[in-house]
């Protein structure tokens, strides 16, 4: 089962090779993994996605738990919750028909398209991992010269929610 | 006023109550060798090799509950201390060690003696820092010691570079430290030690299994109390002997891959297992499919990680061993029950049965060759059980466990989950610092002691009464062992060839070196050494049977039932 697990922790050197170090030390697959400073400046958030049978996510868990440097954490899978990816991509757009198919499926898809040259475009797209294979996989009317995804950061719905 | 890291550093020793620092010195550390040659509270013993630093630190925490300290150098010097470290981590023994690190302005430039000690020790430690100003330093090493002796213990390491060792500020020891990060629980869970309880009192076929938990948390009083209470069986774990009186009745020897078939028989038997500090290990379980297959188990540790990690457990207890024990005798009492007698009159007489089968039993009738238990035997008698054992890693490690019966805790001290040789002799050598007045003897074979050898000049330089008892087989025994029953004899490397001649070596360390051949000559040997050269290190070569194993076995892949008896 895929697992989404959010993270907070101290904003401490090495703290991400902690994170790194125990799941590669342990096998445990990472799928993806964000991290970036909160409000709070001391603070770090981790969005990690994983894969594994309910014995590893709970290994997993509480593995996490005990490092030092780990506040707090939930497995989002637990309830409902919203994931988002952002994407940017980098097509072949040099003939009028082309940059118009190209529009209208970022219109389509909600995407925006960021940078243009006379022969590429490059489009930024956000959305859950799905979304952003069919796009994808719509592109294939063009050459895509290049892709980035930022990986999966969610955060729970409702009032549920990770924090001191 | 102002004081240097180097100063702060010692005073923060002095202010946590550090009695004793394991170290080397080098380069990195030398503002602080200058600040511990102008104090005298707190005293530095000078090892031979950084390994036996983190050793010896190692045994001192091992044999007095106190978190062992260690300093060393960078680069090389920390290097050496990772084994020890390691060591440490997979037994939870508290520990905090220092490294000294290139100035902060070379850090990552490949500089003289520049490792990533953080990067290097960050899987075999609880936790480690890199201290980068000076203003840091007290509240780190406050929060080393904190974290290295609380929840499950564990190594810390605290990297200090030189410029931090040199530059000033204020300096006020915290009195404690918050760690939003870190909150260990130590008090169960009341509903589920009720659970407990009343699990224990339907078994009929119970068992209690212990680990070094009980030693670590300082439980050995309360589990005696429970076990008595009910009159229930109990095995120890290696790392777990001496929690329970090894002489009692209810005791049933240590179990696992060497353990006792009664141990054993009565682990894969029992309808309620009661497991406490201890984690399932793969040298206790045997193949893990097999493993208790018709009990209910209750697990009791510090770490909830611990729990359902290989075995999945039925009552989890999340908590320190002593205090979930105390929890767990108030709840017995408040509850009045009573296991079945007459179930467990029948269960006790089964185990009978096993203990008849006597597991241990060896080749008494030869009285040419000595045998390593006998050796063990009579060690366990002229020491009249008192003494302070640490052993190396194989046969010799397996006979000390099975032959020498703890009845106390911190009496045992050995490297079980990594296993590593060279651990016995500076090992005991923080153990004699810690009970100067106890009789500290190192069980070891003639493989092992030469990994830490150059030791035997520390415990001249310090005056350390250790007793070397080694069991010489001229092989790699263990290794010789496993290569005999899994691949036909083919001793592969196995064979200690151009052994030194260890009287002379003990004699020109200045020690005294006895060497043993004769089976009636090991009891004399043994009592010169404890009387005659009580005060003196002596180093006994014992010359043992080259074909002896450690028996019953566990073979690989097979359940705790199928053991291979003499
Ligand atoms: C540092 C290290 N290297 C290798 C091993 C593998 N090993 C386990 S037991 C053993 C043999 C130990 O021989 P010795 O010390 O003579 O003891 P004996 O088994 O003969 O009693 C070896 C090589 C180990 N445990 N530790």
């Amino acid at each position: 089962m895929r697992h989404i697990i959010s993270i907070l922790m101290e904003n401490e050197a090495g703290a991400l090779s902690r994170v790194a170090g125990l799941f590669s030390a342990r096998g445990y697959n990472i799928e993806s993994l964000t991290v970036a400073p909160t409000e709070d400046p001391s603070l770090s958030r981790m969005t990690l996605v994983t894969r594994g049978s309910d014995e590893i996510i709970e290994q997993i868990t509480k593995q996490l738990n005990k490092l030092i440097d780990v506040v707090k954490l939930i497995d989002l899978t637990e309830g409902p919750h919203i994931e988002r990816e952002m994407m940017l991509v980098k097509v072949k757009a040099a003939t009028p028909e082309l940059r118009d198919e190209i529009m209208r499926l970022t219109g389509i898809f909600r995407g925006h398209v960021v940078d243009v040259t006379p022969t590429t475009f490059t489009i930024e797209m956000t959305g859950e991992g799905d979304k952003l294979d069919a796009f994808l996989r719509a592109l294939t009317v063009s050459d895509i010269l290049e892709t980035v995804r930022s990986g999966v950061s969610g955060i729970a719905r409702g009032e549920k929610r990770l924090s001191l | 006023m102002e004081l240097t890291g180097a100063e702060i550093f010692v005073r923060c020793l002095a202010d946590e109550g550090v009695e004793y620092v394991f170290g080397y010195p080098g380069g990195a550390v030398l503002h602080i060798y200058d600040a511990i040659y102008k104090q005298d509270k707190v005293e530095h013993i000078l090892v031979r090799h950084e390994q036996a630093a983190t050793h010896a630190a190692d045994g001192y925490a091992r044999s007095s509950g106190k978190p062992g300290v260690c300093l060393v150098t960078s680069g090389p010097g920390a290097t050496n201390a990772v084994t020890g470290i390691a060591t440490a981590y997979m037994d939870s023994i508290p520990m905090v060690v220092f490294t000294g690190q290139v100035p902060t302005s070379l850090i990552g430039n490949d500089a003289f003696q520049e490792v990533d000690s953080v990067g290097i020790t960050r899987p075999c430690v609880k936790h480690n820092f890199l201290v980068k100003d000076v203003k840091d330093l007290a509240e780190t090493i406050k929060k080393a010691f904190y974290i290295a002796t609380t929840g499950r213990p564990g190594p810390v390491v605290v990297d200090i570079p030189k410029d931090v060792t040199a530059n000033k500020c204020e300096y006020s020891y915290p009195k404690r430290v918050k760690m939003r990060s870190y909150n260990p629980v130590v008090k169960g869970n009341q509903r589920q030690i009720q659970k407990a309880v009343e699990l224990m009192l339907e078994a009929k076929r119970p068992m209690v299994y212990t680990g070094g938990g009980v030693i670590l948390d300082r439980g050995a009083k309360q589990l005696t109390d429970l076990v008595k209470k009910l009159n229930f069986p109990i095995t120890n774990t290696l790392m777990g002997l001496g929690g329970y009186p090894a002489t009692d009745r209810q005791f049933l020897g240590m179990l696992g891959m060497h353990g006792t078939y009664e141990a054993n028989m009565a682990m894969h038997n029992c309808d309620v297992l009661i497991a406490i500090g201890a984690r399932f290990d793969d040298r206790v379980t045997g193949n893990i499919e097999k493993f208790c297959p018709t009990a209910r188990i209750i697990h009791v540790d510090i770490d909830p990680a611990s729990i359902s990690k290989n075995v999945k457990v039925d009552v989890p207890i999340v908590g320190g061993v002593s205090s979930v024990l105390k929890d767990m005798l108030e709840a017995l009492a408040t509850n009045g029950g009573k296991p079945d007698q007459t179930a467990l009159a029948e269960w006790w007489k089964q185990i009978e049965e096993w203990r008849s089968v006597d597991c241990l039993k060896y080749d008494r009738s030869n009285n040419n060759v000595i045998k390593p238990q006998y050796v063990v035997e009579q060690l366990y008698e002229v020491t009249k059980g008192n003494a302070i054992v640490t052993s190396d890693v194989g046969q010799h490690q397996m006979f000390a466990a099975q032959f020498y019966k703890f009845d106390k805790p911190y009496r045992w001290i050995n490297s079980g989950g990594l296993g590593t040789m060279g651990f016995g002799l500076p090992a005991a050598m923080g153990a004699q610092f810690a009970n100067p007045k106890d009789t500290v003897a190192c069980v070891t074979g003639e493989g092992s002691i030469q990994m830490c050898i150059q030791e035997l000049s520390t415990c001249l330089q310090y005056g350390l009464p250790i007793k070397i008892v080694a069991l010489n087989n001229r092989y790699l025994g263990m290794v010789r062992q496993w290569q005999e029953f899994f691949y036909q004899g083919r001793y592969s490397m196995s064979y200690m060839d151009a052994l030194p001649d260890f009287v002379k070596l003990a004699e020109s360390y200045g020690h005294v070196g006895i060497r043993v051949e004769k089976p009636e000559d090991v009891r004399g040997a043994l009592e010169d050494a404890m009387i005659k050269y009580k005060d003196r290190c002596v180093f006994l070569d014992f010359v043992t049977d080259q074909t002896e194993n450690v028996y019953p076995m566990i073979p690989a892949g097979a359940g705790l039932n199928e053991m291979i008896l003499v």
